[in-house]
């Protein structure tokens, strides 16, 4: 990533504060999607293992209704070509990582924050292995969603697609960040999360590593 | 003069079954300006877009030189300008954010001395600060000119450069291609008969359907 990229980001960013493309599809899918999970829950009484499994739920339908915006965006709007004419595609895909990696940590710390504030049984009793499967977590979902986004742009049915072939791509990385909240729920120390812990920053790696491979190839018409 | 060379080799393009041109071949390796003509369908748009690296040949291919050296696909937008209807500029900024936005992406110094220059000489310097959309589609074209020339590009690639313009629009465009066209190398894809006689060489895409 170098001072290209940061401006790509910088434009994405200046743009997004013009247009707010994406960041009123993601408060309104955060906001809409807790109040659901409030309603639904009434005056029961959930376990502090279920509050885990649905923060990764409403995280990942989140992630699905806003981050597709980075590439998608440019494609209805027709600035694709010029992104196509003024960086090299490593650019613009570092470019769109840096907004949609900041964009999921700023979604998704917001979300942690509501979510601790309704629902008591939402506590973390090993903030640290929290904090640290946050953060691997959100790299993974930010590195997948950009290059999911970007395979999706140039197809018709963007809407469908995206969480179509998100969900396989993200299983894995959800599946094993759930573990990994659970764990810090019931305060189980790094010790014993360490293999769950070795999958999310291989996956993240994995994913990062596949994704700069292949977007040339995505990027060309 | 310019040491700047594109050449086609055996380029063929096909969309599924459908050919748009076959074998394919041209050298442009002195400064001038050069055409490409057919009728509408012929594969005009397609053939500028895989000269600009932007669309794959489906066979052969093209070579990009400076200085005798072949041009890496990913450095080709450094030395490539670009003019079409169907581009399109960040409406949500204006002419000048969009120029200073292009020039830090591609990592180059905002050069404000030619920027200014040439939104004068297309009539827009006025204008520079408001919203690209507020813009007529006229004044839109006149700024992927300005797009397209602010880095000192030595191949300048005009996909039907005087669509939308009106005549003093026109007559911008056609000074200007005369003006780059002794240093640079500028290629026109179109039909217009106006167009066509400022060029010194002209591919003719109907010849390569078979």
């Amino acid at each position: 990533m170098n001072s290209k990229s940061y401006s790509l980001f910088l434009k994405d960013f200046k743009s997004e504060l013009r247009t707010r493309y994406a960041i009123n599809a993601l408060a309104m899918f955060i906001i809409v999607a807790i109040s659901v999970i409030l309603f639904s829950v009434g005056n029961e009484k959930i376990s502090a293992s279920l509050t885990g499994g649905l923060f990764w739920v409403v995280i990942f339908f989140t992630a699905m209704s806003g981050l597709s915006r980075a590439f998608v965006s440019e494609e209805e709007r027709g600035t694709a070509l010029t992104l196509q004419l003024i960086a090299a595609p490593s650019t613009v895909f570092s470019g769109k990582l840096i907004f949609n990696i900041i964009l999921v940590f700023a979604m998704n710390t917001v979300i942690a924050i509501l979510y601790s504030a309704m629902f008591e049984a939402f506590v973390i009793q090993n903030f640290a292995l929290f904090l640290t499967s946050f953060v691997f977590g959100n790299i993974g979902l930010a590195v997948s969603s950009t290059i999911i986004a970007a395979i999706i742009a140039k197809a018709g049915a963007k809407g469908t697609l995206y969480p179509v072939l998100s969900f396989p791509i993200l299983l894995p990385l959800i599946l094993t960040s759930v573990q990994l909240t659970l764990f810090a729920i019931d305060g189980i120390s790094f010790e014993r999360a360490k293999f769950e812990l070795a999958i999310v920053v291989s996956y993240d790696v994995i994913m990062l590593t596949a994704s700069y491979m292949l977007f040339d190839f995505i990027w060309k018409e | 003069m310019t040491d700047y060379s594109v050449e086609a080799l055996e380029l063929n393009k096909s969309f599924g079954r459908r050919l748009i041109f076959n074998d394919l071949k041209f050298k442009f390796d002195k400064s001038g300006v050069y055409g490409i003509s057919g009728p509408n369908g012929s594969g005009k748009s397609t053939l500028v877009k895989i000269i600009a690296g932007i669309l794959g040949a489906s066979k052969g291919k093209i070579v990009h030189k400076l200085n005798d050296q072949e041009i890496a696909e990913e450095r080709l937008h450094d030395h490539i300008g670009f003019v079409s209807p169907y581009l399109v500029l960040y409406e949500e900024f204006s002419t000048y954010e969009n120029l200073k936005l292009f020039a830090e992406i591609r990592g180059v110094k905002f050069n404000k001395e030619r920027v200014d220059y040439l939104l004068n000489k297309f009539l827009l310097y006025k204008r520079k600060d408001d919203l690209l959309k507020t813009y007529s589609s006229g004044m839109k074209q006149r700024v992927k000119f300005i797009f397209a020339l602010m880095h000192s590009p030595q191949l300048i690639i005009l996909d039907e450069p005087t669509s939308n313009l009106d005549d003093e629009g026109k007559n911008s465009v056609y000074e200007l291609v005369r003006e780059e066209g002794q240093k640079n190398i500028v290629l026109i894809a179109s039909n217009e008969k106006n167009d066509l006689e400022l060029c010194n060489d002209i591919v003719y895409l109907e010849k390569y359907k078979n």
